[in-house]
């Protein structure tokens, strides 16, 4: 067995996940992302399972990891109780480990990503937060929504927020103490070091790409190209 | 004859969920979108049913929309709620409930893990230790906050101001319900009714009057898919899972949609808006969009609490029809008055759907 190979069974996901497919394609049928983008589950489990250390490597510095949306309806209709959606979270987990994810498209989205969400983590304690939630950034959001972004205060107080306020409620100030316990959980079990990663092999690509990191930024979070698309 | 068969599978999936004494924990995205929906089920808890709901200040995110966007690693994932369970322990609660779906996913996924890993809790009791010094147990028992509501569905429907009926025709309702992924697909045992037959949403339907709608993609994603909305250049996959949903369900004229998940009611109720501004199509009557709510604001809007204490104001899509057909009394001019009725002026109207 090759070394990526090695390095995905240590991850128990793999082990819940892959339980010798018979590449019925069930997950596919059922999965929003195949029907959405020219993605294909079966054959990513099947890669996988061939332990192909050649193929396991393209997959890893492939865009097509990156299609899935973690909803795992896959994991409720797989006859032999696989759950691809989980082989692709040890996939993500090993491509963002190693590096790989700066080779396509999709991963080089794990920088935007993990700014926005290990930055409101470390800073708010959310994983969302109004003060990083901006409707430039979210124009789905509505009028309504632009609305109460320019009352935002305001608005909170009306729905019985405690917004940045002290003691508990809704979007209240999380104590400093619980932020610094957070940064703490980070330090120990790999979570900033993961953050190093990113940060470290974004910035050679976006080096390479000829860009500041604010650029790197917005072409990861905003650009797309058109040849991930079922036809 | 069918309907036996889903009755027979349903008591497959029933849940023993303890009457009192919880332990709360809310949900990131429903405390930026949906915040009176947490208040409300903390009155309805606490001020309707006088049930001990607890919450501390301390607890955080869970971490799952960080890990499920691929952004931490299973270890500080584990960690994160390792600590919620230290600061359930140290409150001398037992029974955990989550406001969040994917809160919920995860915490069962742990909790599954470690039972077939215990070398792993030990690795992740070890790294709480290191970083906060804090010990715990695992929940006795762990819900979602629906699993109460459900649990106490009928009274509130014994206190209940209105039904789910249709004021002017007497008929009950067309409800769609949504349960989104996270609440059963992974762990089908755990959630009311599992993964193929989910009856949280349709317990409540079915017990305030109305009647649940069965549709070829009831089962299907919302799309929110996690890093598929966050990523502002994979917005195109959210909306399109959305609009399957929808034109599988628009046959059925649905009068409104009942949804279990933080996200989900956001994302049925913004891409409808969306869908609207791109190909100005609409899915209710009139021009209007199909009316999109969390469980807590029909429990509220049955109880018969005023709709903007409620945060109804809040969503794009108009709910006024809805409240129109139920008969619930509500102040235009109020809508979006702030605290003491202070003016704040009103949003913009969108252009390809109705709203007030």
């Amino acid at each position: 067995m090759g070394k990526l190979y090695e390095l995905l069974k240590e991850d128990y996901r793999i082990k819940d996940g892959l339980n010798t497919c018979i590449n019925c394609g069930t997950c596919t049928a059922i999965c929003p992302a195949a029907e959405f983008y020219k993605y294909d589950p079966r054959k990513i489990v099947d890669t996988v399972q061939r332990a192909d250390e050649e193929e396991i490597e393209k997959l890893l510095k492939s865009d097509t990891i990156w299609y899935c949306g973690e909803c795992l309806s896959c994991l409720t209709r797989c006859p032999r109780k696989n759950g691809p959606g989980l082989v692709i979270m040890a996939l993500r987990n090993l491509s963002a480990r190693l590096g790989y994810f700066v080779e396509s498209e999709k991963g080089r989205q794990l920088y935007p990503l993990t700014k926005i969400m290990t930055g409101n983590i470390l800073k708010y304690g959310y994983c969302i937060h109004p003060d990083s939630f901006s409707w430039e950034d979210h124009m789905e959001s509505g009028p309504v929504w632009k609305w109460h972004t320019e009352h935002l205060e305001e608005s909170y107080a009306r729905q019985g927020a405690n917004f940045r306020g002290d003691g508990p409620g809704i979007l209240r100030k999380i104590p400093q103490e619980s932020l610094d316990e957070l940064k703490a959980i980070f330090d120990v079990t790999g979570g900033t070091e993961r953050i190093e990663t990113i940060e470290k092999y974004s910035r050679e690509k976006a080096k390479e790409m000829g860009m500041t990191m604010e650029e790197y930024f917005r072409h990861t979070f905003e650009e797309c190209s058109d040849n991930h698309f079922n036809d | 004859m069918i309907y036996q068969g889903k009755q027979k599978i349903w008591s497959e999936y029933q849940k023993e969920i303890p009457d009192d004494k919880w332990y709360y924990v809310r949900s990131c995205i429903r405390q930026n979108f949906f915040p009176a929906s947490e208040k409300m089920f903390m009155e309805i808890c606490r001020n309707v049913l006088g049930k001990d709901i607890y919450e501390n200040e301390h607890h955080t995110t869970c971490g799952g929309i960080a890990y499920h966007c691929d952004t931490i690693p299973q270890e500080t994932a584990m960690t994160i709620v390792a600590r919620q369970f230290a600061l359930m322990t140290e409150a001398g609660y037992e029974n955990y409930v989550a406001s969040c779906i994917t809160s919920f996913g995860n915490y069962t996924e742990i909790l599954e893990t470690w039972h077939e890993n215990p070398e792993l809790e030990a690795k992740i009791r070890e790294l709480l230790w290191k970083a906060c010094k804090k010990e715990f147990k695992k929940p006795k028992y762990l819900a979602h906050s629906s699993d109460l509501i459900f649990k106490f569905r009928n009274e509130i429907a014994e206190r209940a101001k209105f039904r789910l009926v249709n004021q002017k025709t007497g008929e009950p309702l067309r409800v769609v319900e949504h349960i989104g992924c996270h609440y059963s697909k992974m762990f089908p045992s755990k959630g009311v009714g599992g993964a193929e037959y989910p009856y949280v949403l349709t317990g409540m339907v079915e017990s305030w009057g109305g009647n649940v709608i069965d549709y070829p993609e009831r089962r299907h994603c919302c799309g929110y898919g996690f890093r598929q909305y966050h990523v502002k250049a994979n917005r195109g996959y959210s909306i399109s899972n959305t609009h399957k949903k929808f034109e599988s369900m628009a046959p059925y004229k649905p009068d409104m949609i009942i949804t279990n998940c933080p996200g989900c009611p956001y994302f049925l109720d913004r891409w409808q808006y969306v869908i609207a501004e791109m190909e100005g199509k609409t899915y209710g009557e009139n021009g209007f969009g199909i009316p999109v709510f969390t469980y807590e604001e029909v429990a509220g809007l049955v109880l018969g609490y005023n709709p903007w204490d409620l945060g109804l104001q809040l969503h794009q899509v108009a709910v006024e029809p809805l409240l129109d057909k139920i008969g619930i009394e509500y102040s235009p001019e109020d809508k979006y008055k702030g605290l003491n009725k202070k003016d704040l002026l009103r949003p913009e109207l969108p252009q390809g759907i109705k709203c007030f």
